[in-house]
């Protein structure tokens, strides 16, 4: 069996993508630099108002760079194809293309039935207005569905994410197997670590790891920062006060100090995480009741039963969460029971446990200044006065009137407070607190592999280049929601 | 003003002294003691072993009366041996009875004894603290610059292509976070088999085997752009992009202002309008962007000098906290605490410089 090359049979594209790209750039350049060069008239209104488009030597040079774009996308869409169709012969790409299928079908349904209801999806089908929402938005899903197939369903993977095969240790990519059971798959796409297992799918595996932490540790930090934010907005005063001063005291850490306090195996024996976890998990909890109390308190009959059954089902999730094997601290010297391990309905590691609430608490207190900012802006708004003319209680104006009011702005930040989610745990990673050291995870595997970057970059730039892809696509699609929400 | 400053350094006292209180109440429990006596000791020690260690040095006292004999506002603990010696935090077992100090804390000017280094803590932070304040200033010299230039390039003409390949620039730098820019230059610059060196070395361009070297090690005394340019752009690039964009945005707020029409209409240069007229009034917001980056700068400094093994006060935080080295770590955290609130507040008062519509009262 011989190794594969980036783009085995297709090879004879490269210097057409070589080409295209070329002139792409070198248009732009040049049209950059001609634009600082003064020329008059260059834009010409026809019949009608219709601007027509630019003229001259800058119109020209724009025209070939975007007929050279359009062509390298082309090229790439052919790639992709082929790979899908003729799979390894196609080269790395091609496997690549025919393992990440079901990626490829989920994306394509996804972008069809959007682009087809986006007038009824609201500030969703908005985003597809915007290329740079869209780029995002496919660069987010691609590794959201990376991560439920390959990390659910063992799909897209091509070996075990930790088993060890003989003789492929720091394999360069594209290796084959040296003694593969013909069953088997026959390379390893993006090469060996060094302890010779498959950098594609630990790649694959640890995307799981990202999609399944990082959404929800954000989630976890929006519900403390926004019960705590909006009273501190709304009514000021001494509560403001001490609350933003707990919230900078916390901001003033430097971030990798309060990990290395927090994040130590010496901390989880003393079960401070646990009481961490006991805390922030309360918010959401908190946050439910305040919101559906404040909303039907004036019809009891509906209120009671509603209250009972969302927080009965919250509260048992929050117990789940919160007690492993039926206990909520386990330290050594004493315990505290928590739920008995049958109606225990998820266990935690306690390392993944640890790394979610560290990561939380050092989120919330930006959250909690945003929130608090926006509050302190929107109750001088002439609809709360309204509201408190008519005689609402405080908590109905801060979640019923403040908080959908605020609700733009929140979304930005919660798409890029998942990217920075995602560092921090790569961070985390890096420096080896936290996870176990064969966790499939971005950051633990970058710090695996620069050991021996010079020798065998592989092993981390995989990782590393998926980090920076997913936090892009979030920053972009960030952007493109900036975009469409204050178009409104 | 003189009472807002006033204030604002009450703030920071306080703040400092919470924050120095819950590294110490953390560094200080159990199960971290233990981890420290017996990497101190051995690690074979027994229980009641390790506990006599601590009680001996000290550490089994209530955590407030520590906390304030680091401070110095309590008297050091005085241990008398079985055999007679008194050993006691302030002095040795040899020093004159008459010679010996009750108080030795921070405010006495003692920082304490690292236990990784076998030094005194003081002249360790400041050695270190020279070394990345180099590393800094190579950073800021770098960033600032380009950053600005970015954003006010970007802003000078919202919408052209320019703006779209520069926005796009920024935003792609904001999304790399140093372990992978790092990881990224070292594999493509500074790898003898892999990315550009090998090419550039065949064809006779560059004399030594790589472009870049991968390790800042040798830079700690002699700093060139040859073993020094990388750590210094991965720390640069990740904050540029953010300072970017706000010039960028304040550039182009500037650039829709009545007096700027004016001055068009008025048919001064275009190069004019942006230098003279413009790039004053829009340089007011990144200047409070810059000095809130320079805490951010820290975090960036951790992953960077781990990663190419430059040993500066990163370094030291990583060595301090991964050791359980209490007194170094305060010293570590006290020192951070100060730029991190230091620069805020010189944001807040150079804000009121440049902007002549904001007043505090």
């Amino acid at each position: 069996m011989e190794a594969l090359t980036w783009t085995g049979s297709m090879g004879w594209l490269n210097p057409v993508l070589g080409l295209a790209v070329g002139v792409m750039v070198l248009a732009y350049a040049v049209q950059i630099l001609v634009s600082f060069v003064p020329s008059a008239g260059v834009r010409t209104i026809g019949s009608g108002g219709i601007a027509a488009a630019n003229q001259g030597l800058s119109g020209l040079l724009g025209r070939a760079g975007s007929y050279a774009f359009l062509a390298a996308l082309m090229i790439v869409v052919v790639y992709l194809l082929a790979g899908i169709v003729m799979g390894p012969a196609a080269g790395i790409f091609g496997g690549l293309a025919q393992q990440l299928l079901p990626v490829w079908i989920a994306l394509a349904v996804l972008f069809v039935v959007s682009l087809k209801f986006k007038r009824s999806l609201g500030l969703y089908g908005k985003l597809f207005d915007s290329t740079v929402g869209m780029i995002g938005f496919g660069l987010v899903m691609f590794w959201v569905f990376t991560g439920v197939f390959g990390g659910v369903f063992d799909m897209l993977i091509t070996h075990d994410s930790l088993s060890q095969v003989s003789g492929m240790k720091n394999k360069l990519p594209g290796t084959p197997l040296a003694r593969a059971e013909p069953e088997e798959f026959q390379w390893f796409l993006l090469g060996g670590d060094n302890l010779a297992r498959d950098v594609y799918s630990r790649l694959v595996k640890g995307s799981w790891v990202v999609v399944q932490i990082a959404p929800m540790a954000t989630l976890f930090a929006f519900m403390v920062g926004i019960t705590l934010g909006l009273p501190a907005g709304y009514y000021g005063g001494k509560l403001d006060v001490f609350l933003s001063f707990l919230a900078n005291l916390i901001l003033a850490f430097p971030v990798i100090l309060l990990f290395y306090l927090l994040v130590t195996p010496e901390i989880v024996l003393t079960g401070i995480p646990n009481y961490m976890a006991l805390v922030l998990f309360i918010f959401p909890l908190v946050f439910l009741a305040v919101l559906l109390n404040s909303r039907f308190y004036t019809q009891p009959s509906l209120r009671t039963p509603l209250l009972i059954i969302v927080l009965g089902i919250a509260g048992w999730l929050y117990l789940s969460l919160v007690s492993t094997d039926g206990a909520i601290v386990d330290a050594p010297t004493y315990r505290i029971p928590g739920l008995p391990a049958f109606v225990d309905l998820f266990d935690i590691d306690p390392g993944v446990l640890v790394v979610f609430v560290s990561v939380v608490f050092v989120n919330a207190p930006t959250v909690f200044r945003i929130v608090r900012g926006l509050a302190l802006d929107i109750k001088t708004r002439d609809y709360v006065a309204a509201a408190q003319t008519r005689g609402e209680g405080p908590w109905y104006i801060m979640l019923w009137e403040i908080l959908p009011n605020a609700r733009g702005p929140l979304i930005v930040d919660f798409c890029l407070r998942i990217g920075y989610t995602t560092i921090l745990l790569g961070t985390l990673g890096f420096f080896g607190l936290g996870l176990e050291s064969e966790s499939p995870d971005w950051g633990t595997t970058i710090n695996a592999g620069r050991r021996l970057l010079s020798l065998y970059p592989h092993a981390a730039i995989a990782p590393a280049v998926a980090l920076l892809s997913l936090v892009l696509g979030l920053n972009l699609l960030a952007d493109g929601l900036r975009e469409e929400s204050l178009r409104d | 003003m003189g009472i807002f400053i006033l204030r604002r350094l009450g703030v920071m006292l306080l703040t400092a002294l919470c924050l120095t209180f819950i590294v110490f109440w953390l560094t200080n429990l159990y199960p971290n003691l233990e981890k420290l006596a017996k990497t101190q000791g051995n690690f074979r020690m027994s229980d009641e072993a390790v506990a006599s260690y601590l009680e001996n040095r000290g550490y089994l006292q209530p955590t407030p009366i520590k906390f304030g004999q680091w401070l110095g506002v309590a008297p050091g603990w005085v241990t008398e041996a079985a055999d007679g010696k008194v050993t006691g935090r302030c002095f040795s077992s040899d020093t004159p009875v008459d010679a010996r100090p009750t108080f030795c804390g921070i405010l006495q000017g003692d920082w304490g004894f690292s236990t990784v280094f076998k030094e005194d803590v003081g002249p360790t932070v400041l050695t270190r603290l020279a070394l990345t304040g180099k590393l800094m200033l190579c950073v800021l010299l770098l960033m600032v610059p380009s950053a600005l230039i970015v954003g006010v390039l970007a802003g000078m003409r919202e919408g052209s292509r320019l703006d779209r390949s520069l926005s796009t620039f920024s935003i792609a730098t904001t999304a790399t976070p140093e372990y992978v820019s790092g990881v990224i230059f070292i594999a493509v610059l500074a790898s003898s088999r892999f990315g550009l060196s090998p090419w550039l070395a065949e064809m006779g361009w560059i004399d030594s085997k790589t472009l870049f070297l991968g390790s800042a090690t040798s830079a700690m005394e002699n700093a060139t752009f040859w073993n020094f340019f990388l750590p210094v752009l991965t720390i640069s690039l990740y904050g540029m992009g953010y300072i970017a964009r706000m010039t960028r945005a304040s550039m182009t707020e500037v650039m829709t202002a009545q007096y700027i029409r004016t001055a068009r209409l008025k048919g001064v240069k275009f190069s004019d309008i942006v230098l003279k007229h413009a790039l004053r009034n829009a340089l007011i917001a990144p200047f409070t962007v810059i000095m809130l980056q320079i805490p951010w700068l820290l975090n960036g400094v951790v992953i960077v000098e781990t990663l190419f093994n430059y040993k500066g006060f990163g370094w030291l935080l990583v060595q301090a906290a991964a050791n359980n080295d209490i007194e170094l770590l305060l010293a570590v955290s006290v020192v951070s605490v100060i730029v991190v609130l230091a620069t805020q507040l010189i944001s807040d008062i150079g804000y009121v410089f440049l902007n002549p519509r904001i007043r505090i009262t």
